[in-house]
């Protein structure tokens, strides 16, 4: 049977076109993000794909993030594709070995899951469960490697399945990690191994991005920009102390500084659109990934400040 | 060299329970160098479970602590003192313990906890530089091991938590990727670290391992 008549069977149904017809048709690729919740109440996550759904075409779906326990990445895949939006499964390493890796996208693959972005994921003891095994089985260049295996019709134990399955394959990359020349080897592993668009940890400084782009584009692999949503100048210092690969420069945290009281959302939803419109005009990247961490709700009103209407490309 | 850490003391008075009498066993080799079941050490505990009303009988440390016919043969030595225990508290690490385990009948406790195997940077000072996989991709790696020095095991470059050439998990730790992609450039070899690296063979001896060298075999 084939999977299009295993969808019609299970009443499984594509509302928006898939990523790779978006980027195949050259339009900018707009995606938006939703970390699923902690715990069984699924209302507010619901309701940002609903919010999202029709303003972005795709969403990613964080696979227990930053190492916290959380309502499963493929369950929330679902319930997007269940309200008509398009995800995007976030896959990592951390969790599973390669014989669950195999059959989690086994399922996803027969429920209407047409992209997964590979990572190898945070470790254990950041996360919220510290004294928990981490796999690490396989990471990221692997995965990606899985699942052109499993393309092929086979799996990791070098076993015939009863049919191949078919993925757009995404991963990601960090342009600002220090040193990045081992980053970039990384890269272009990640390439080799099957990678069809790449999504980049977050970016601040639109020179910096600019000039690696110009490495990026050797690469026959579309790229979307990947954006964090500023909170504060307070959250933007904590990343820079924090997060690694994550630089926000000075200019950036004294625009928040100087938000009104109680509006530096406001500051940080105009910088994120002022980065969006500069990366359109000047074809910095095929795309952008927003990630509005915790403040989902505002996605629409950033897009409407970068005056990006997925509907009019 | 197997570096153990000692457990509190009062998990140790907890092991032990009601058992009045003790032996103690110390190892002549890692457990001296870790300072965890040296003479010093083992002196040491002699004295506070003293102070806790508990009988010591002996003690004995042998030369290596995992070596099963040196431990059996210490033990036939200090038959006398070993009988008169109610319980044997070995003060090396966990092969050590099991090798006490196979010397005698009585109840036997660790002291330590089994940390890694780990390269002695200096006195007191320890690096787990290899985790045992039984699958060795040194000459890929300029001889760093990924497998054990990158936090999350990753065998075909660093992850986006390279920060400055330290660890994301640790500062204090450096990013193996870091270091091999040194080592290699300075070796103009860092085409191996643009090959991409297969998933690992992590059963590559079922466990728990075994291996007997052929000509120790009975019979050849």
């Amino acid at each position: 049977m084939s999977v299009e008549a295993v969808w019609k069977e299970l009443n499984i149904k594509h509302a928006k076109p898939s990523i790779e017809e978006v980027l195949a048709s050259g339009k900018f690729l707009v995606s938006g993000e939703i970390g699923p919740p902690k715990g069984p109440d699924v209302e507010e996550v619901i309701h940002h794909i609903d919010l999202m759904k029709d303003k972005v075409h795709s969403m990613n779906i964080t696979d227990n993030q930053s190492s916290v326990m959380r309502y499963p990445s493929l369950a929330t895949a679902l319930m997007i594709l269940e309200r008509g939006g398009e995800p995007n499964l976030q896959v990592t390493c951390r969790d599973r070995n390669r014989m669950s890796l195999e059959n989690e996208l086994l399922f996803a693959y027969t429920r209407g899951v047409r992209s997964v972005l590979c990572l190898t994921g945070d470790s254990v003891p950041v996360g919220d469960h510290k004294d928990a095994k981490s796999v690490f089985d396989l990471e990221s260049v692997q995965l990606l490697n899985m699942m052109r295996t499993m393309e092929e019709g086979n799996d990791l134990g070098g076993n015939e399945m009863n049919a191949p399955v078919k993925f757009f394959k995404g991963a990601i990359v960090t342009p600002e990690a220090s040193p990045i020349e081992p980053q970039l080897i990384k890269f272009e592993k990640k390439v080799e191994a099957g990678a069809q668009w790449i999504q980049t940890q977050a970016i601040y400084d639109m020179d910096n991005f600019a000039e690696f782009m110009k490495t990026a584009r050797k690469y026959p692999v579309k790229l979307q920009a990947g954006l964090v949503l500023l909170t504060s100048a307070g959250m933007a210092k904590y990343m820079n102390a924090n997060v690694p690969g994550v630089k926000v420069p000075q200019d950036l945290i004294d625009e928040m500084a100087a938000s009104e009281k109680g509006k530096a959302i406001d500051t940080g939803i105009r910088i994120m659109a002022r980065h969006i419109k500069r990366i359109r005009e000047e074809n910095l990247a095929d795309g952008v990934h927003i990630m509005a961490i915790g403040k989902e709700a505002v996605v629409p009103r950033i897009l409407e400040e970068a005056e990006l209407d997925i509907n009019a490309l | 060299m197997i570096v153990s850490r000692p457990k509190a003391f009062e998990s140790i008075l907890k092991e032990l329970e009601d058992a009045k009498s003790v032996f103690l066993v110390g190892c002549g080799d890692c457990a001296t160098v870790c300072q965890t079941g040296g003479e010093d050490q083992v002196k040491e505990m002699t004295e506070k479970l003293t102070a806790e009303g508990k009988a010591v009988t002996g003690n004995v440390i042998p030369e290596t602590g995992c070596q099963e016919l040196d431990v059996k043969r210490e033990f036939r030595a200090h038959k006398d003192e070993l009988e008169k225990a109610e319980a044997v508290m070995v003060m090396s690490c966990g092969a050590g313990t099991q090798a006490a385990r196979s010397g005698t009948e009585k109840p036997v406790f660790p002291a330590n906890d089994t940390m890694f195997l780990g390269n002695v940077m200096r006195v007191g000072q320890f690096e787990e530089k290899c985790r045992l996989c039984g699958d060795c991709v040194l000459d890929m790696t300029g001889a760093v091991c990924p497998v054990t020095r990158c936090h999350k095991g990753i065998l075909n470059g660093p992850c986006g938590g390279t920060n400055e050439g330290k660890c994301e998990v640790d500062p204090d730790k450096d990013c193996a990727w870091t270091l091999i992609y040194q080592q290699l450039e300075k070796e103009g070899k860092l085409s191996k670290m643009k090959e991409y690296q297969p998933p690992k063979n992590w059963n590559p001896e079922l466990k728990p391992g075994r291996i007997v060298l052929e000509r120790e075999k009975g019979g050849e």
